[in-house]
């Protein structure tokens, strides 16, 4: 008996998470790499131990977009050193389910970067939290499921292009704007002197929305896009 | 989900393009349960592609593959669970231990009675001491042993072996001639391609030579398989 669809998403996402905790490759580089990002902005942005206004929140999404792509990348250059990903494909589970789980996997390792790196924008920008705090932890998990869903994707489908650690970039960014424009917009929103609720729950129901039609997409399309023609 | 059974794999006129490059062009052939089926050719020849095609990981641009009465394009998921694969990358997590490894196959394989069978698997494969060893830290050979009971886990129906005997030593070598002798003597179609001559004469029951995309039988008979097939080649020249 093959394993059902999310017994296979929890073997892929096990399997992914195991792999990490050996090596902790991927949690030092993002972490590393997301702090470095968020302490040289600090330099800019807060004079005097007066942060500029609004900048945490476009700093926190850029040291996430930024690291986020780090850890896409590496994460499938390690099922292509070993083919380990051609050996996935020949498995009897549906490939939709190895997507999932793959991008479980990632969303694991950004939340321990966000974990890292949240409080440090707090602190560095002197961010308040108070009444903000479930607010901004939903905009971070569609947030990053946005990003992580479509880099996933194209991490896959990339895989076997020798130019894959340029074109990543290339092609996540301009598709994954609507996630930067809402995370950043609602995030500025509940980290103003002046929290507005009513328009950071605006942009948190787009990137629902941005959510569920890039999921759906990437669901319908990978097992298309892992065949090769 | 019942696996799929078959005792033929029939290859009918495929033919395979990379763009407006031909990698394998009319090729005909069949393998049969019980017998070790040798895929002998030049590099480039097109012996891997063929058998990616029979793993179901490309599509034939023409032509089809019948596993039993059933196409590769309706069987899906069942018919992958009937195969196992060894390829020339060996498909191992280097972080992962060689236990590790095989429970991670065996799962998503759904191998019934898992802890058990990769016991068992270690045991095949001269592991049981390393069992707890990362794959990465591996020789070559053991890494060579220890894949092929990864493609072998769950007892597929077909076996399809890219170089299998590279980087194993005289011992390992005739240990693998060995089981790959006993999953045939089992009701396994074993299909391999190799350039081991010396090794695949004793293991081989029907060969074929593939050259420039063309399959040519190599005609059982007097003479070494060395020598029939430089024979074959010759005549397809």
């Amino acid at each position: 008996m093959t394993p059902g669809f999310w017994k296979t998403v929890g073997i892929i996402a096990r399997k992914d998470l195991v792999v990490e905790a050996r090596s902790r490759e991927l949690l030092y580089t993002t972490v590393f790499f997301a702090v470095a990002v968020v302490l040289i902005f600090s330099f800019s942005f807060v004079v005097d131990g007066a942060p500029l206004t609004d900048a945490a929140a476009g700093i926190l999404w850029v040291a996430l977009a930024f690291s986020g792509t780090l850890a896409l990348g590496r994460t499938f250059e390690r099922e292509r050193q070993s083919e380990t990903l051609k050996a996935l494909l020949l498995a009897p589970v549906e490939r939709a389910a190895l997507y999932l789980g793959k991008l479980i996997g990632m969303l694991v390792i950004m939340s321990l970067v966000v974990a890292v790196v949240g409080p440090l924008v707090v602190v560095l920008f002197r961010v308040s939290l108070d009444g903000v705090f479930w607010h901004l932890l939903g905009l971070l998990v569609a947030g990053g499921l946005g990003f992580a869903g479509v880099g996933t994707l194209f991490g896959a489908m990339l895989n076997r292009s020798q130019s894959r650690d340029v074109l990543l970039p290339v092609v996540l960014y301009p598709l994954t704007v609507p996630v930067m424009i809402a995370g950043v917009s609602g995030t500025a929103a509940l980290l103003s002197a002046e929290p507005n609720m009513a328009r950071a729950e605006v942009w948190l129901s787009m990137l629902v929305f941005f959510d569920a039609v890039f999921l759906t997409l990437a669901l319908w399309v990978f097992d298309a896009v892992m065949a090769e023609s | 989900m019942p696996d799929l059974d078959f005792t033929t794999v029939r290859v009918q006129d495929v033919s395979r393009t990379y763009g407006r490059r031909r990698a394998l062009a009319h090729v005909s052939l069949e393998a049969q349960a019980g017998r070790v089926l040798g895929l002998f050719g030049p590099n480039g020849a097109g012996k891997s592609t063929l058998l990616n095609i029979l793993a179901t990981l490309l599509r034939p641009s023409a032509g089809k593959v019948l596993y039993g009465t059933h196409a590769s394009e309706t069987a899906g998921d069942v018919l992958r669970a009937s195969i196992g694969v060894l390829g020339h990358d060996l498909y191992l997590y280097p972080d992962l231990t060689a236990a590790e490894n095989l429970a991670f196959f065996g799962r998503l394989y759904g191998v019934p009675d898992l802890d058990a069978r990769v016991a068992e698997c270690l045991t095949l494969a001269r592991l049981t001491d390393r069992a707890d060893d990362r794959s990465g830290g591996f020789s070559r050979g053991l890494r060579q042993r220890l894949a092929l009971e990864r493609a072998l886990i769950h007892r597929p129906r077909l076996v399809l072996l890219d170089e299998p005997f590279t980087g194993l030593d005289d011992a390992s070598a005739h240990i693998l001639i060995a089981r790959l002798r006993t999953l045939a003597a089992d009701g396994a179609i074993v299909i391999m391609a190799t350039h081991d001559f010396d090794t695949a004469e004793t293991l081989v029951d029907d060969a074929v030579c593939i050259d420039r995309g063309r399959a040519f039988p190599i005609v059982a008979g007097s003479g070494s398989l060395r020598d029939r097939y430089r024979l074959a080649l010759q005549e397809t020249r």
